[in-house]
C-alpha cells in the first residue's frame, strides 16, 4: 500500500533524466507537444495541489496578523496543540522501536511466511481512518467489551487521551516498518556477520554497524510518522469525543471552529499544520539529497526502492 | 539462505520477531477482529438489511464511483505530470517535485476546509463556477474534486521511478524502424509504463474509498446527494448504533482486503515487468 510513499532514492538518477532523452530527435517530442504537456500537467499541479496550500495561508491571514495570534495563542488552541505533541510523542518512539525490530527480523532471518507477515504489517494503510477509530470504540467503549470492567475501575480510555494515543498509533503503525525493511533486505547481512565474527556483541553490531546503514530510511520514516501523527483526523475524530480543551486535538480544534464559522481562526490554526507540512516536506527532500549523494551503500538503497 | 535456518549467526531472531508479533496482534489483529466479532452478533438478515439500506447504498454508489473517477483522472494527469518531472527541465522543477507530496503531508482537515474555501459559492473559484451552473462543493463533484486531491501523488509517485529507469535505445531503435513519436509511446512506453500505472491507479482508488478528513468539509454530507460511506460509519456511531457501525465497517473492510491483494499482486509484476523490460543496470 505504501509504495508511493517510500523513499524513491533516486537524487541522482533524477538529475540526468531530462538531459538524456531530450538529446536527440528519436527520444524527443515535437516541441508543441513538449510545452502542451507541460502546460497542462503544470496547470493542473497549480489547481489542485498549490491552489489549496496557497488558500490555506491566505484564509488565514485574511483578518489581520492579530486576529491570527489570538487564535493561536487562545486556551483551547494551546491545549490543542499541548495532545497533539504528546500523541505524537508517544506513537512515534512506539512505532521506531517496533519498524526496527520488524525490520531486523524480516530483513536478517529467513522464516516462513514473511510475505504474509508484510502484507499484515500493511493492513493499516488501507484501512479507512475512521474504521481505524470504530475498533477501538468496540473494544473500549461504554458499550464495548471492556467497557462495563473499565468502567467499575474507573479508566477511561474513550473519549479520552489514551483513546487518541491509541488511534494515532494504529494509523502511523507501518510507515517506519515500511520504509525499513526494503533497505535492510537490500543491504543483506554479510556487515553485521563480520562484525559478529570479530567479537562486537549484538548490540555493538546494531549500534555501530546497522544503525549507521539505516540513518537515512529511519529519519525518513519517523518524519512520515510524525507527520501523520500531528495531522490525523478521521481516527482520532472518532474516539475522541470533541472535549474542548481536553480531547481536542490541533486537526479537531480546526473542525469545531469551522463549524462554528469562525474561518480566520480555522485557517489560523490549519496554517500551522500546514507550515509542519512544509517542513516535513522540506525535510524530506533533504532527506533524499542526502541519501541519494554519493554515499557507498546509496546504489543498493536506489536498488531497494525499485 | 536455508543454511542460516540452521545455524544463525545474527542474535535477536526470537526477541524481534516475538516484539513484532505481539506488538501487531495487541494494535491491530486483535481490534480488527473486534469488527468481524461484533457482526457475528447480527443474523445474516439483520446484517444485510443495514448494509442494503438505500441511504448506505446511495453511499456506495457515491464513494466508489468517485473514487473510479478520482483514480482514472490522476491516471492521466499523474502520468502527464511524472512525465514533465523527467522528461523535461523547466524552472522550478525540484520544487514542484517536492510539493507533489503535499497530500501525504497535509492533515487532511487542512485540505478539507482550503478544498472548501476554494470551490463554495462565494469561494475563490466556486464564484466564477456558480454563475455557469456548475456547482462543486455540497455536491458529487466537491467529493470528486477532493479524492483528486488526495490521490495524485499515488500515481506520479509509483509512475516516475519506472520512467527514470527507462532506456533511451528502446525508444530510438522504435524511432530508427520509422515509429513516429505517438506510436513509440503507445507500443514501446505504455507498455512498460501499465503495471506502475495501474499499481497507482489502484493505491488512488484504495485511498480515496477511505479518505474522511478531506472529504467532509466540501461534501457537506447531504443524505441521498453527498454523504460517503465513512461517514454513514460515524453517523451510525453518533447514534449510537454500535451494530450498524460495523456492519458497513465489515463491507469497506472487505472491499480494502480485495484491494490489497490486488495492489499485493500488481506491484509483484511491476517489479518483474522493470526487471525484464528496462533497467540500465542490465
Amino acid at each position: 500500500m505504501a509504495a508511493a510513499t517510500t523513499l524513491a532514492w533516486t537524487g541522482a538518477a533524477r538529475a540526468d533524466a531530462a538531459t538524456r532523452f531530450e538529446a536527440q530527435a528519436a527520444t524527443r517530442e515535437a516541441p508543441w507537444v513538449k510545452w502542451l504537456i507541460l502546460g497542462i500537467s503544470l496547470a493542473f499541479f497549480a489547481v489542485f495541489l498549490l491552489l489549496p496550500l496557497v488558500a490555506v495561508f491566505v484564509e488565514a491571514l485574511r483578518k489581520g496578523w492579530e486576529t491570527y495570534w489570538s487564535a493561536l495563542a487562545h486556551d483551547d488552541a494551546l491545549s490543542a496543540i499541548g495532545l497533539t505533541l504528546t500523541a505524537a510523542a508517544i506513537a512515534v518512539p512506539l512505532n521506531l522501536v517496533f519498524g526496527v525490530a520488524a525490520a531486523w527480523a524480516i530483513a536478517k532471518f529467513e522464516f516462513r511466511g514473511k510475505h504474509f507477515l508484510i502484507t499484515l504489517i500493511d493492513l493499516p494503510f488501507s484501512v479507512s481512518p475512521v474504521i481505524a477509530g470504530l475498533i477501538y470504540v468496540l473494544i473500549f467503549g461504554a458499550q464495548g467489551w471492556l467497557g462495563p470492567w473499565l468502567a467499575e475501575h474507573d479508566i477511561r480510555i474513550i473519549f479520552a487521551v489514551p483513546g487518541i494515543v491509541l488511534a494515532t498509533v494504529f494509523v502511523t503503525f507501518p510507515f517506519v516498518a515500511r520504509e525499513l525493511i526494503p533497505l535492510m533486505q537490500a543491504q543483506g547481512r554479510e556487515e553485521e556477520e563480520a562484525a559478529l565474527v570479530l567479537g562486537a556483541s549484538g548490540w555493538q553490531t546494531f549500534r555501530h554497524v546497522t544503525l549507521p546503514n539505516i540513518k537515512w530510511g529511519l529519519l525518513y520514516g519517523v518524519i512520515l510518522c510524525n507527520a501523520r501523527a500531528m495531522g490525523e483526523f478521521g481516527a482520532v475524530s472518532v474516539v475522541s469525543g470533541h472535549i474542548r480543551g481536553q480531547t481536542n486535538t490541533l486537526p479537531l480544534h480546526v473542525e469545531i471552529l469551522y463549524n462554528e464559522y469562525q474561518f480566520a481562526a480555522a485557517f489560523a490554526v490549519a496554517s500551522l499544520l500546514a507550515l509542519l507540512a512544509l517542513v516535513t516536506l522540506t525535510v524530506k527532500t533533504w532527506v533524499e539529497h542526502r541519501a541519494g549523494s554519493g554515499t557507498p551503500s546509496s546504489k543498493a538503497q536506489q536498488d531497494a526502492a525499485s | 539462505m536455508s543454511a542460516s535456518r540452521t545455524f544463525r549467526v545474527l542474535p535477536g531472531f526470537r526477541l524481534t520477531l516475538g516484539y513484532t508479533l505481539a506488538y501487531l496482534s495487541l494494535i491491530v489483529l486483535l481490534p480488527l477482529g473486534a469488527v468481524f466479532l461484533k457482526t457475528a452478533t447480527l443474523s445474516l438478515a439483520e446484517f444485510w438489511t443495514v448494509v442494503s439500506a438505500p441511504r448506505v447504498v446511495a453511499t456506495y454508489k457515491l464513494s466508489f464511483g468517485m473514487s473510479l473517477a478520482a483514480a482514472a483522472i490522476n491516471a492521466v494527469f499523474g502520468l502527464m505530470l511524472a512525465w514533465a518531472l523527467v522528461r523535461y527541465a523547466f524552472p522550478g522543477k525540484h520544487l514542484i517535485d517536492a510539493l507533489i507530496d503535499l497530500p501525504f503531508a497535509l492533515p487532511t482537515a487542512v485540505a478539507g476546509i482550503a478544498l472548501t474555501a476554494l470551490y463554495a459559492k462565494n469561494g475563490w473559484l466556486g464564484q466564477y463556477l456558480e454563475p455557469q451552473g456548475i456547482q462543486v462543493a455540497f455536491r458529487p463533484l466537491g467529493v470528486l474534486i477532493a479524492l483528486v486531491f488526495i490521490g495524485l501523488p499515488f500515481v506520479v509517485r509509483t509512475v516516475q521511478p519506472i520512467l527514470e529507469d527507462l532506456d533511451t535505445e528502446l525508444e530510438e531503435a522504435a524511432a530508427s524502424l520509422g515509429a513516429h513519436r505517438w506510436q513509440t509511446f503507445r507500443h514501446v512506453i505504455l507498455p512498460v509504463l501499465l503495471p506502475a500505472l495501474l499499481t497507482g491507479f489502484a493505491l488512488a482508488f484504495a485511498r480515496a474509498v477511505g479518505e474522511y478528513g478531506s472529504v467532509i468539509f466540501i461534501a457537506g454530507n447531504i443524505p441521498m446527494v453527498s454523504e460517503i460511506t465513512p461517514l454513514m460509519i460515524i453517523t451510525k456511531l453518533e447514534q449510537y448504533d454500535y451494530t450498524g457501525a460495523t456492519a458497513i465497517a465489515v463491507v469497506m473492510l472487505v472491499v480494502s482486503f480485495a484491494l490489497l491483494l490486488l495492489i499485493n499482486s500488481l506491484q509483484a509484476w511491476t517489479a518483474s515487468s522493470g526487471k525484464t523490460g528496462t533497467g540500465r543496470d542490465r
